[in-house]
């Protein structure tokens, strides 16, 4: 029995109105997430993989507007909801981790009252002080120590600010977390702590999770699948182990040869020559040519189109399109 | 069908300026509203000598406090003057208070702020305590102030306003320049010997022409909002001339009678010069300065 | 700088600042039109009362000699006699400046909610024809003389609509709130709503409101202007912040966001634009007045003008003078002590 994926997108396209034009920050994305499952998005700055983490709750700022696709939350149409509809979404069934916790957090509102504000935003009922239990509750599960709730947030260190970011959004048992580069605005052990601690927290609550990183080895060694985003596209969608073992677009396999391998000797860093296109100015074809290093020619004139290769892995790439 | 498409044309190529200014976005079509606003004022109040339909002055050339019809457009005041005649000539005394007013801070103002900037030190510090303490002060006070002691008379109520505004220019044009006095072309036109007056004309002046534009413009509106409020308490010209401070002044004591078209139609006139002038400041400093986008 | 420091320095800036005010009042009024006295008088047809006028005000001593005394005499509070009939200016100022205060305060909460309720709906929807409209109203009520509204709002609410009344502070035959009366404590402030409200009289209040209410209106609308531009954009910088984003990302409504979290920000600068546009105020408070037969300073000035009351005209732009770089000096310390920049 095919079970319902938690997530189902399709065909979402994101545009954002600059003075100069229109720019396609998404466009075209595919994806679906099952309960329980972590899902990989990783890409290069502005490839669009924050602007998809947005767009999931529907918070894309102005001047960006969802313009095309479905995003089905346990079949319903997100985009279909009311402005209600989205306020009980949000924090309940879908939450956030914003990347930087320093501009994330209320400077002039209390740990607590973080918490106790959103339990009480959802559940009106609940008094204030079951609220406190809960929020003491949430904290140590979060590894913090109780006494913290007086304290502000400037008052906590970068690694602990993210993990008040998470409880928060743990705190009313959603069904998925939207996790945006957790850890970039921390330093490397810290960095460590918080994704198991993600995980962690995705077995004991059940909850699927987007991984939102520039990093691939991240996301290869704690995802179930993975995305890999180029210029608002996704180029390549699979299971990790598959990303792993049989990388099929130039840009998958290019972000894997970049990883630093600490055991050998003698290592210039592997990274991919030239730079992300400028999203007003798309070169014809294939958004990646110019940095590929097996583009032929009719990479240069088509778009290729989202084929699929096996069993749940698709790729968007000239190479594989004839294969059909 | 044809003729407003030939009015069009001739219009921007009598213009260029202003069609290369309506492709500037949002802030361009403010200018040119706000220009045209203020323009057609200007030459409706230069040839209204010709296309009254009634002396402006002449008293009873129709019942007093006659409401809108067909013979009065705008009907008469209590003297029996037509109101709609007033309406076409009133605009010039306004005119020429802001304009001169305008002139004498550009004389005053742009010079002054130019030379205490670039020459720094206690001059600056002094002529700097001085304006700011003219700025601090309420503008419409002084102005009043002035006039008071002055007397009526269109150059004095230029002056008065002119007094109160110089600070404005001199701020501005200060900031300016003391951002671009700092900068690299200027430090190498100074290392190359360049003399204090042709660094000042050649390098910084032209930079800061775009702000006292803008400083002008507000400049402009708020001299007519003040040249009406020092009419309306009195300190404005003589009776005769039609203005539309006067007409409001005058029209304060029939309001009781209802008689509301003897102050609504030279209001809004003051409205809509005033506004001319803002919407251009606006758009200029906008294009001056693009915001961010918000 | 630290607090103090700033403290200090401010305070000390205002020294020169008043001292540059008082002779430029001086320079104007006593130096500028060469004689006052033959400015009042008008026609040379007495000149025998010239002169005893001239030296009863001490306006025939030496001009360094007047001014050493205009000076001193601001320091013990005198800002010297009417021409009209020698009575002390400051009582007169003292009398009349309360009525000002009151519509300068009311009208400046008017022009503040204004500001910031519309200033918040605008920046609710950029580029939106809500956004779009109020930035219109934001400018054409810039652009409309305060006297010119204030007549439409007689004719309209007054004489029209029959609402409101149109001038004066209180109906005809009532008489003044008188404050404070507890035992033998006396204690009015001369604004008549609070001296209603001190007295107990909700009667009185409610009529001194309603008195209020069209000038201050008046007034308070062609101020709005400026705060709703910056609320505005204020909150444009706000609502993309970071934490304001992570707000609505948890669910909390857009009233807690707005207002909780967004307008806190926005609140500082509004208080600093208070004090600037005090100055506007004031200024505006003249004409105001005259319009509404309001009794305050605004109106004993132009009274003063047209009985050619130099020296009392003199006393009356010293006094607007001090109050303002007072105000100023007041909001300035205050936001020093309210930004956390410099307090934290």
């Amino acid at each position: 029995m095919v079970s319902q994926p938690l997530l189902s997108v399709n065909g979402l396209t994101v545009e954002y109105w600059a003075r100069r034009g229109k720019v396609r920050a998404v466009e075209d994305v595919s994806f679906s997430i099952d309960k329980s499952e972590t899902l990989g998005v990783v890409g290069e700055s502005g490839c669009g993989k924050s602007t998809l983490g947005l767009s999931l709750m529907r918070l894309v700022p102005y001047p960006g507007r969802i313009v095309k696709g479905k995003i089905l939350l346990k079949g319903r149409d997100v985009l279909g909801f009311s402005a209600s509809e989205m306020r009980n979404l949000r924090g309940k069934d879908i939450s956030y981790v914003f990347q930087d916790p320093m501009t994330s957090l209320n400077p002039v509102k209390k740990i607590g009252a973080h918490f106790v504000e959103l339990i009480r935003a959802h559940e009106p009922r609940v008094s204030e002080k079951d609220a406190v239990v809960r929020t003491r509750k949430l904290l140590r599960d979060v590894g913090i120590q109780s006494e913290r709730i007086g304290d502000y947030p400037h008052q906590l260190s970068g690694g602990m600010r993210q993990r008040v970011m998470i409880a928060l959004a743990i705190a009313l048992n959603p069904s998925l977390v939207i996790a945006d580069e957790p850890t970039t605005a921390l330093d490397v052990i810290v960095q460590a702590k918080i994704l198991d601690l993600l995980n962690a927290l995705r077995d004991t609550y059940g909850m699927a999770l987007v991984l939102i990183t520039h990093d691939l080895s991240i996301v290869l060694e704690r995802s179930d699948r993975i995305i890999v985003m180029y210029a608002g596209h996704m180029v390549e969608y699979a299971r990790s182990e598959d990303i792993y073992r049989n990388p099929q677009h130039p840009y998958t396999q290019g972000l894997l040869k970049a990883i630093p391998n600490v055991e050998l000797d003698e290592q210039t860093l592997n990274a991919i020559a030239g730079s992300p296109p400028d999203l007003l100015n798309l070169p014809k074809g294939c958004r990646f040519w110019p940095r590929c290093y097996c583009a032929k020619e009719k990479c240069r004139e088509e778009e290729p189109r989202l084929t699929c290769t096996g069993p749940d892995h698709y790729v968007r790439c000239g190479k594989y399109e004839e294969g059909e | 069908m044809d003729e407003p498409k030939v009015k069009k044309s001739m219009l921007s190529s009598l213009i260029p300026g202003l069609s290369s200014l309506s492709q500037r976005g949002l802030a361009g079509w403010l200018v040119v509203l706000g220009f045209i606003m203020v323009a057609s004022i200007v030459v409706v109040t230069a040839i209204s000598p010709w296309v009254v339909p009634y002396n402006p002055s002449q008293i009873n050339v129709g019942k007093p406090l006659l409401s809108p019809n067909s013979q009065f457009l705008f009907g008469t005041n209590d003297l029996g003057q037509d109101v709609f005649s007033r309406v076409l000539s009133g605009g010039g005394i306004m005119l020429e208070v802001s304009i001169l007013s305008v002139i004498i801070c550009l004389l005053i103002g742009v010079p002054l702020g130019l030379f205490s900037s670039y020459a720094g030190g206690v001059v600056d510090r002094f002529f700097c305590l001085i304006m700011d303490s003219i700025y601090a002060f309420p503008g419409l006070v002084l102005a009043i102030a002035i006039a008071a002691m002055l007397g009526r008379g269109v150059t004095n109520m230029a002056l008065s306003i002119a007094v109160v505004y110089v600070p404005s220019y001199f701020r501005v044009i200060r900031s300016q320049v003391l951002s671009i006095k700092e900068m690299p072309y200027v430090e190498a036109a100074n290392a190359a010997g360049a003399k204090g007056r042709t660094v000042l004309s050649r390098y910084i002046f032209p930079n800061v022409v775009p702000s006292i534009v803008v400083v002008a413009t507000v400049n402009f509106a708020d001299a007519i909002l003040t040249a009406a409020g020092l009419t309306f308490i009195g300190l404005g010209v003589s009776v005769d001339i039609p203005d539309w401070g006067w007409d409001l002044t005058n029209g304060r004591r029939l309001l009781s009678s209802g008689a509301w078209w003897v102050i609504a139609y030279p209001g809004l006139m003051i409205i809509l010069l005033a506004l001319g002038f803002t919407l251009m400041g606006e758009g200029l400093s906008e294009m001056a300065n693009p915001r961010l986008r918000e | 700088m630290t607090l103090r420091t700033y403290v200090i320095s401010r305070i000390l800036l205002t020294i020169p600042m008043i001292f540059i005010l008082l002779t430029m009042v001086f320079l104007v009024i006593r130096v500028l039109p060469g004689d006052p006295v033959l400015l009042h008088f008008e026609k040379q047809e007495n000149p025998a009362a010239m002169e005893e006028m001239r030296h009863r005000l001490g306006l025939d001593r030496p001009l360094w000699v007047q001014y050493f005394d205009y000076v001193a005499g601001l320091f013990r509070g005198d800002l010297g006699e009417s021409m009209q009939d020698y009575s002390s200016v400051t009582q007169q100022i003292l009398s009349a400046f309360p009525a000002t205060l009151e519509l300068a305060i009311f009208s400046m909460i008017i022009a503040v909610s204004i500001g910031i309720f519309l200033g918040v709906e605008a920046s609710k929807g950029y580029g939106k024809t809500r956004d779009n409209v109020i930035r219109v109203f934001g400018i054409v009520t810039y652009a409309i003389p305060v006297f010119f509204l204030g007549m439409v709002f007689q004719m309209v609410f007054g004489l029209g609509l029959h609402w409101l009344p149109v001038g004066l502070r209180l109906p005809p035959r009532m008489d003044l709130p008188s404050g404070l009366n507890v035992g033998s404590l006396h204690f009015s402030t001369g604004l008549y709503t609070i001296d209603g409200l001190l007295e107990g009289n909700v009667y009185k209040f409610v009529e001194a409101l309603r008195y209020l209410a069209l000038p201050s209106l008046t007034l308070g609308l062609v101020l709005s202007g400026v705060f709703i531009r910056l609320t505005r954009s204020n909150m444009f910088e706000t609502l993309r912040l970071d934490y304001v984003t992570a707000a609505r990302a948890r669910g909390l409504s857009e009233t807690t966001v707005t207002y909780g979290y967004a307008l806190r920000n926005a609140f500082l600068p509004v208080l600093t634009m208070m004090g600037l546009q005090f100055a506007t105020l004031l200024g505006g408070a003249i004409l105001t007045e005259t319009t509404f037969s309001w009794p305050g300073l605004g109106r004993y000035i132009v009274d003063r003008i047209n009985f050619r009351d130099y020296t009392a005209i003199q006393g009356a732009v010293v006094f607007f003078g001090i109050f303002v770089s007072v105000v100023s000096l007041v909001v300035d310390l205050l936001y020093a002590y309210l930004d956390p920049r410099i307090r934290l």
